[in-house]
């Protein structure tokens, strides 16, 4: 049987097009085979100088940056030489994520919370990213970059709390859960309109540079959303108007059930898409902490030295559904998760830090059930606050405020027919 | 004071608070070097800064994007929409983003941002530089909608645009610019010149939201308008030999309830103007908060004349415009009944 992509000859005329809508190479019942990637062994593209020529990075927004083999070796330019402190600060960071994602994700089972996203298999993307920059730079975040949380310590209470809709939730329960809004720990109001951040972040970034502050701001989008308009604003004002941003792509492969190329298209990579907009661009293996938080601090260290926007495609696979609403299984292969070539984020940074003399399997477990123990406790503090299952004592009357900075006339109308 | 017509009140305030306030920053298309279109911040760039007042690219959803993110971080962005028509790109950004971002965060990301832009009809601009979007922006919460009617209003609303801390899409009557205008396209044109609306204050000064303005009184009917279509009315009123309350609304949301009561009590007669299409239009609110609150003082249907249920057509501008004439024969016919 002919694909429906084959292209036929036409029956009549001259126009030999057809349309083309492009399928993922594996669906369910396959077996998934990814021996088309190529995994670079030597480790190219190199280091530039953080001031290249926004032109001169097409190696690295073609190719792939890494640092971390997969035996847990390093090779390459890109080593950002972290301590070993930091690295098994960062291994924490992410196996805490994992951690809350995990009891989250079963607590939404049990109908404690209407709905939950994990980031299983992306938590070096946010927690790398998170912890090479300052903790002052503005990260304008998607529902999967809760591991900037962990890694700038924000309470798991409040976490809790927000995906609870509980009393403990200040934002009032008006959101659902991990749309958070923490702006004492520089995260920004999570939209659940995707792509919007992007360009936000840019007027952030172009606050900051107006007012001659040291700050930046970092944005956050699947590589779905990059089709959005705002995505392509985004570029256009970076460039234009040369913004201290890092325009991070997630390209975790899927953004629920469609796979990455009904956005990319015929798109080199979404990092090449920087190029056309002038703007300094790097593709980097996301499951590689060390490279995620080296290209992210040389985007940084480029921003404050005047150099612009980067943008970087962080190459990653979402490993579990899109969300607590999702079962992957509906149009991918089961084994896909593991078949994928780059690892596990958590797994590889632990082989590292085993290969360095660091770490060790007994340690590991004992961090993970001090972590496990910890994510416990704390959600028993939060879910002591309610549940979406028990009644909320949230003040319905908080209904009406904050939608102007003061309750205007028809409002107070509202609210007194209400009987509040 | 000074004699201003709008775009000179509307650039003096745009002038009064870049000069105030280093966080005010104006960007738009053709807003820098050229001065706006409608020629509203000329000059302003050449005083202020590049910095200050620039060009954007042609892109209104990156416009608006950009300044809710400057907005949040703590500027106060004033920005252009070139015309109303273009607004649509950036609806995501001013519905979705500016509007809910007090309210998403608790208050701790706030879109202390004024969106100007010209809307309506009558100089020829066809269906895309003609449209009045108000109700597409009334039904949002957490978003303010002024419209002047006047160079004074103009000036003094929109700088307290600029001061409030919440978002605020300010409409300018673009008919009105240079003049006001009956809504007959036979009479000669009009200037602002000696006309008393167009003595303008050069300094800081502000008028309050939710608060009509009483145009004309009287007490045969209630006439509830804003923009262009107050001065349609008072003409209207004029040739239909009749007396009438004239409420030039100016601030859509939050919106001057209790002025409207009083009037309409007072007069038991109420007719709704504007020029946006008719279905679903900000009217079938006014007309809806009407009845509830004045039902028992009505002697005659409350009448609505707006434009048509249509694109806004080129060639048939003035049919579809609801001028002096339409107005004038909907008043005698409502007052005969």
């Amino acid at each position: 049987m002919n694909s429906p992509n084959d292209t036929a000859t036409p029956k009549t005329g001259q126009n030999r097009s057809k349309l083309f809508v492009p399928e993922p190479p594996f669906r369910p019942g396959d077996t998934p085979d990814f021996s088309h990637i190529r995994i670079p062994a030597d480790h190219s593209p190199g280091r530039p100088d953080p001031m290249v020529d926004a032109y001169d990075t097409e190696p690295q927004a073609t190719g792939l940056v890494r640092v971390l083999r997969l035996d847990g070796t390093i090779a390459g330019e890109w080593n950002p030489k972290l301590d070993a402190d930091t690295l098994r600060e960062g291994l924490r960071h992410m196996m805490l994520t994992r951690c809350v994602d995990t009891r989250m994700f079963s607590m939404q089972r049990q109908g404690k919370m209407s709905f939950y996203m994990k980031s299983a298999g992306e938590e070096a993307v946010a927690v790398a990213s998170a912890m090479a920059i300052n903790k002052t730079d503005m990260v304008f975040p998607t529902y999967r970059q809760q591991g900037i949380l962990m890694a700038r310590g924000w309470p798991l209470k409040e976490l809790m709390c927000q995906c609870l809709s509980n009393a403990g939730d200040k934002l009032e329960g008006r959101s659902i859960p991990v749309l958070y809004s923490v702006r004492d720990h520089g995260f920004f109001s999570i939209s659940g309109n995707l792509g919007t951040q992007m360009i936000q972040a840019v007027g952030w970034g172009m606050a900051c540079a107006y007012k001659g502050e040291d700050g930046i701001a970092v944005a956050f989008t699947g590589e779905g959303a990059t089709a959005e308009g705002d995505f392509h604003y985004a570029l256009n004002f970076a460039s234009t108007y040369r913004a201290p941003v890092i325009l991070n792509v997630v390209n975790n492969q899927w953004a629920i059930s469609s796979f990455q190329g009904i956005a990319a298209g015929q798109g080199k990579s979404f990092a090449f898409r920087g190029l056309g907009f002038g703007l300094a661009s790097i593709r980097v293996d996301g499951n590689d902490f060390l490279a995620v938080y080296a290209a992210t601090k040389w985007a940084a260290e480029r921003a404050r030295r005047g150099g612009g926007t980067t943008v970087i495609e962080h190459f990653t696979y979402r490993k579990e559904g899109h969300s607590t609403s999702d079962d992957p299984t509906k149009y991918r292969p089961k084994s896909e998760p593991d078949a994928w070539p780059f690892g596990d984020p958590i797994e590889r940074l632990k082989g590292h830090l085993i290969v360095l003399g660091e770490w060790d399997e007994t340690r590991h477990e004992e961090l993970h059930k001090a972590l496990t123990i910890e994510v416990r406790e704390s959600y028993k503090e939060a879910e002591a606050l309610g549940t979406l299952a028990t009644p909320s004592k949230i003040n319905p009357a908080s209904m009406f405020e904050e939608v102007f900075e003061d309750v205007p006339t028809h409002l107070r109308r509202q609210r007194q027919e209400m009987g509040v | 004071m000074a004699q201003m017509n709008m775009i000179e009140a509307i650039r003096s305030a745009l002038d009064v608070k870049l000069s105030q306030d280093p966080d005010v920053l104006i960007f738009g298309e053709d807003v820098g070097y050229f001065g706006g279109v409608f020629r509203c911040t000329a000059g302003l760039q050449e005083k202020h800064g590049l910095h200050r007042v620039f060009d954007t690219p042609i892109a209104e959803g990156g416009i608006v994007g950009a300044a809710v993110g400057m907005a949040a971080f703590g500027l106060r962005p004033c920005i252009e929409i070139q015309f109303a028509d273009y607004i649509y790109p950036g609806y995501d950004q001013i519905c979705s983003e500016a509007a809910r971002m007090r309210y998403r965060s608790a208050g701790e990301f706030t879109s202390p941002l004024t969106i100007r832009t010209p809307v309506g009809g009558g100089i020829h601009g066809g269906q895309t530089h003609s449209q009045s979007p108000e109700a597409l922006f009334t039904h949002i919460a957490g978003i303010k909608t002024i419209i002047p009617s006047n160079p004074y209003d103009a000036k003094g609303l929109l700088i307290k645009a600029i001061e409030d801390n919440d978002p605020v899409l300010f409409l300018e009557p673009k008919r009105l610019y240079n003049g006001p205008f009956e809504g007959d396209p036979n009479i000669p044109a009009v200037s602002w010149a000696g006309h008393e609306l167009g003595e303008v204050p050069e300094g800081h000064y502000t008028i309050d939201f939710e608060k009509a303005r009483l145009h004309t009184q009287g007490s045969a009917l209630t006439i509830i308008c804003y923009g262009t279509m107050v001065w349609v009315a008072e003409a209207a009123a004029k040739a239909a030999g009749i007396e009438a309350d004239i409420l030039d609304l100016r601030s859509l949301m939050p919106l001057d309830l209790d002025s409207i009561i009083k009037s309409v009590k007072k007069t038991g007669r109420c007719m709704v103007l504007h020029e946006a299409t008719r279905t679903s239009g900000f009217g079938a609110e006014l007309i809806a908060e009407i009845q509830e609150h004045c039902f028992y003082a009505l002697e005659a249907p409350i009448v609505r004349v707006t434009g048509w249920d249509t694109p806004y057509p080129h060639a048939l501008e003035w049919e579809y415009f609801p001028g002096k004439a339409r107005v004038t024969k909907a008043i005698t016919k409502m007052m005969e009944g």
